[in-house]
């Protein structure tokens, strides 16, 4: 089977102050088929290069937003991504294909726990129903929507085993994705990505 | 020697004291000057000699006027205009001349009828395009329009020159020599005549296009600026002398000389040494006519020349009426068209001298219509200002061309200086659709920037003129980039004075240069080498391993807070001057201040402050 090809996207403006970034980007960098792209530090000035940014989109199957969650929306330079990048004509409208059939999801990373991320909770919506906006992204340009991989509660502080757990999980999915071995059908069902992964990744 | 500079001394203080009175009562320079005439001339003061003599000389005024316009009008412009020349002065030459002759016919045989018909027909050039130029009309369409007529007529005088000859009746009394003391022309069979004309014209062209660049450049590095004028001047008169030795007038000749040069990196140099010579030329070609005129004559014959006056204008109008209806010119501007054109000129001068050597009209004749015509030259600048006060209440038509010329020259950026940091500037500039006009003293720097299409002239931006060349009056702002910093002190003194209008943006060399060009008011200052020294810094940190968006942060960080705290450092500064510190001292008491400011500073936290709470993090 063909492996798939995996882009990351990634945003976070300060890395050097964020351990769970760090340690996700260090899980899956150096992943043979991944390409790990940090938009702050390509586009220091915001000047994204909307050519350079389309091949690399068209030359992955898989492209993942590897973000913190800020404002309950990605880092400024990820809306200024998608602002410039998705064009109409290529991305969507009658004839804008380039997306299509592409496997699309979000890698976020957030400050309040599972708690706060309830009707009565601390931030009154779901995480599902705070990333509605880039479901409806991905389906506009008829790609395949994932529900995103999830880590909850970091202001209260994590340990580093839990970070590395974490880090670990997000190799893992990365991992099946590019080898064919997640289930996206079963993954669909889930509130996160990463929630039961032992059911979603096959053994092989 | 005494004499002469008497004479001199008289010219030139009828003028100073005449041109401005003049001007206070809204007259216009040319009446100033031809009052002033009137009064130190044979029926005023009586002050002066010879003055068909100095009106010979400063005739060579309407040639350096003439190669002035001609620096002004670009190749492709003059081709724009075939039609206005051809046309409109050609219909107003010949029906001038045709119902002028059809008058005088009356009195005159066929002959005289003919000959006074075309000499009346041509009007004055020095007088109108003076005015004009004085009255800001140059670049509208009725100044276009008057321009070809005169052009046109500048160019019949060749012919006309041919056919007097031919219309000889009364015998010859003097039969001096005419031609060139040079070389006269007149003794060769035709054929070659014309070949020889033809060889002129095509050295001015060989001159202008090729030869002039070199000479110029090098005559440039040598940086001695009279060496420049003089230059230039050995041109206007090498170029009359050459004209008038193939028998043509020096005037088209300077002029086409001019329209080659209009291309040229140098032009905005030579109009500015040039002017002032036309100026003073011009101004005493002036005084001569108003003192050439013949009262006691005019006394005598003063319905006769009444009459002749009023003729001349009243035919002449209404031919320019007719024409401008032919030619399809609005209605507004045909009144401004046909009062321009409306006067004798002074060629007239010339051709009726010329007639009367050679026996085509005689003296009686001669007599009273150049007084005639001198009168209504004089009259002309007075119709001007009629006509001006006729039309400035009642039509809306004036204002929408004035919009248009705004809108035609408007927006425009004068950068001056174009060495390391202005080459980059005017890249930018033009790749984002600026069009400046660039000044710069290296004549190397100009030659080669020319050549790769930049708008680039020579000259030294510090002197009014060239700033008034360079287009100050009509441009919106001003960029300095010049090194010395005495120079740009200069040069944004000469605008606050004289542009006030302009915006301005300086670069300085160092902080101290800064400071200096604060003094002076000037609001947007950027220090040459503090954004390359931010930008290397900004490598530094990332070389070192920090995250390129961090890097960028801080830099943006420390230039917001180094604009900030100018100001205050300012201040400092300049109080410490006070304390009257030797230089060295004032330095390290400027260094001091900064560092302080710099440990005091912390970037960090100002960058920690945002994406993270507390020391926690997302």
């Amino acid at each position: 089977m063909k492996m798939k090809k995996i882009l990351i996207i990634f945003a976070h403006p300060a890395i050097a102050r964020s351990k769970i970034n760090a340690a996700m980007r260090g899980a899956v960098e150096d992943l043979g088929g991944v390409t790990f792209h940090d938009l702050y530090a390509i586009y220091p000035d915001f000047l994204i290069d909307v050519a350079d940014e389309q091949k690399l989109c068209q030359a992955h199957d898989v492209i993942i937003f590897q973000h913190p969650l800020y404002w309950y929306s990605t880092p400024a330079i990820l809306k200024e991504w998608l602002d410039l990048v998705l064009q109409y004509g290529w991305a969507y409208g009658v004839k804008g294909r380039a997306l299509e059939g592409k496997y699309f999801f979000q890698a976020l990373t957030a400050g309040g726990d599972t708690d706060s991320y309830r009707k009565n909770g601390l931030n009154t919506f779901t995480i599902g129903e705070l990333t509605a906006p880039y479901r409806a992204t991905a389906n506009t340009c008829r790609m395949e929507w994932l529900p995103p991989f999830t880590v909850l509660g970091m202001h209260r502080g994590m340990s580093d085993e839990e970070i590395n757990r974490h880090a670990e999980e997000y190799r893992r999915v990365v991992t099946a994705l590019r080898d064919g071995t997640f289930d996206m059908q079963k993954a669909k069902q889930n509130e996160y990505l990463n929630s039961n992964l032992d059911l979603t990744i096959r053994k092989v | 020697m005494e004499h002469f500079l008497l004479q001199l001394f008289i010219f030139l203080a009828a003028a100073a004291i005449a041109v401005p009175l003049a001007k206070k009562c809204g007259l216009g320079s040319i009446l100033g000057y031809l009052l002033a005439g009137i009064v130190i001339g044979p029926f005023g003061l009586s002050l002066i000699g010879d003055i068909e003599e100095v009106m010979h000389f400063t005739e060579f005024g309407v040639v350096m006027m003439l190669f002035l316009v001609g620096l002004e009008l670009k190749p492709s412009l003059l081709w724009q205009l075939r039609i206005p020349i051809l046309g409109m002065g050609g219909t107003q030459v010949v029906l001038s001349s045709a119902a002028i002759g059809a008058v005088s016919l009356s009195g005159l045989p066929w002959q005289q009828a003919v000959a006074v018909g075309l000499i009346l027909s041509l009007s004055s050039t020095a007088i109108v395009l003076q005015t004009l130029r004085e009255r800001g009309i140059m670049n509208t369409s009725p100044g276009r329009s008057i321009f070809s007529v005169l052009l046109f007529q500048d160019l019949a005088v060749i012919p006309i020159l041919a056919i007097l000859p031919l219309l000889a009746t009364v015998a010859v009394i003097d039969s001096g020599t005419h031609g060139s003391a040079l070389f006269d022309t007149s003794s060769l069979p035709g054929y070659l005549r014309i070949l020889v004309t033809l060889l002129a014209v095509s050295f001015i062209f060989f001159i202008g296009k090729f030869a002039s660049r070199p000479i110029f450049r090098t005559i440039a590095s040598t940086r001695v600026h009279e060496i420049f004028v003089a230059a230039a001047l050995a041109l206007v008169v090498g170029i009359s002398l050459l004209m008038m030795a193939v028998g043509l007038s020096p005037a088209l000749g300077t002029f086409l000389a001019g329209v080659v040069l209009a291309e040229s990196e140098y032009r905005h140099e030579l109009e500015s040494d040039i002017q002032p010579f036309k100026g003073l030329l011009l101004g005493i070609f002036f005084i001569s006519i108003g003192a050439s005129l013949n009262f006691t004559l005019i006394g005598d014959h003063a319905p006769l020349i009444a009459a002749v006056v009023l003729g001349l204008l009243g035919i002449k109008w209404l031919v320019l009426m007719i024409t401008g209806t032919l030619f399809k010119m609005p209605r507004s501007e045909r009144g401004l068209f046909a009062i321009a054109l409306a006067q004798g000129g002074e060629f007239a001068f010339v051709l009726f001298q010329y007639a009367k050597v050679n026996g085509i009209l005689p003296n009686d004749v001669v007599e009273p219509l150049i007084s005639a015509v001198a009168i209504s030259m004089f009259l002309t600048p007075l119709l001007f200002l009629l006509h001006a006060r006729l039309t400035a209440g009642h039509d809306g038509d004036r204002q929408d061309r004035a919009a248009d010329t705004i809108r035609h020259q408007g927006n425009r950026v004068i950068l001056a200086g174009f060495g390391r940091l202005g080459t980059d500037l005017g890249r930018f500039l033009i790749a984002s659709g600026i069009r400046p006009v660039i000044l710069d003293h290296d004549a190397a720097n100009v030659d080669i920037l020319r050549r790769f299409g930049f708008e680039v002239y020579y000259g030294d931006i510090t002197r009014l003129d060239l700033l008034a060349a360079a287009g100050a009056a009509e441009a919106e702002l001003i960029v300095i980039t010049i090194g010395d910093v005495e120079k740009a002190r200069e040069l944004v003194h000469l605008v606050q004075k004289h542009y006030p209008h302009l915006k301005i943006a300086a670069n300085a060399s160092d902080r101290p240069a800064a400071y200096e060009l604060m003094d002076e008011g000037v609001a947007i200052i950027r220090r040459e080498t503090f954004g390359s020294a931010l930008s290397l810094g900004q490598d530094v940190l990332k070389l070192l391993g920090m995250h390129p968006y961090e890097a960028y942060k801080l830099m943006r960080i420390f230039r917001k807070k180094d604009e900030d705290s100018m100001p205050e450092l300012y201040k400092i500064h300049r109080d410490d001057e006070e304390k009257y510190i030797s230089m060295y001292q004032q330095h390290n008491a400027d260094l001091e201040e900064l560092m302080k400011m710099d440990l005091d500073a912390d970037m960090e936290e100002e960058l920690d402050k945002a994406w993270s709470v507390g020391k926690l993090e997302g």
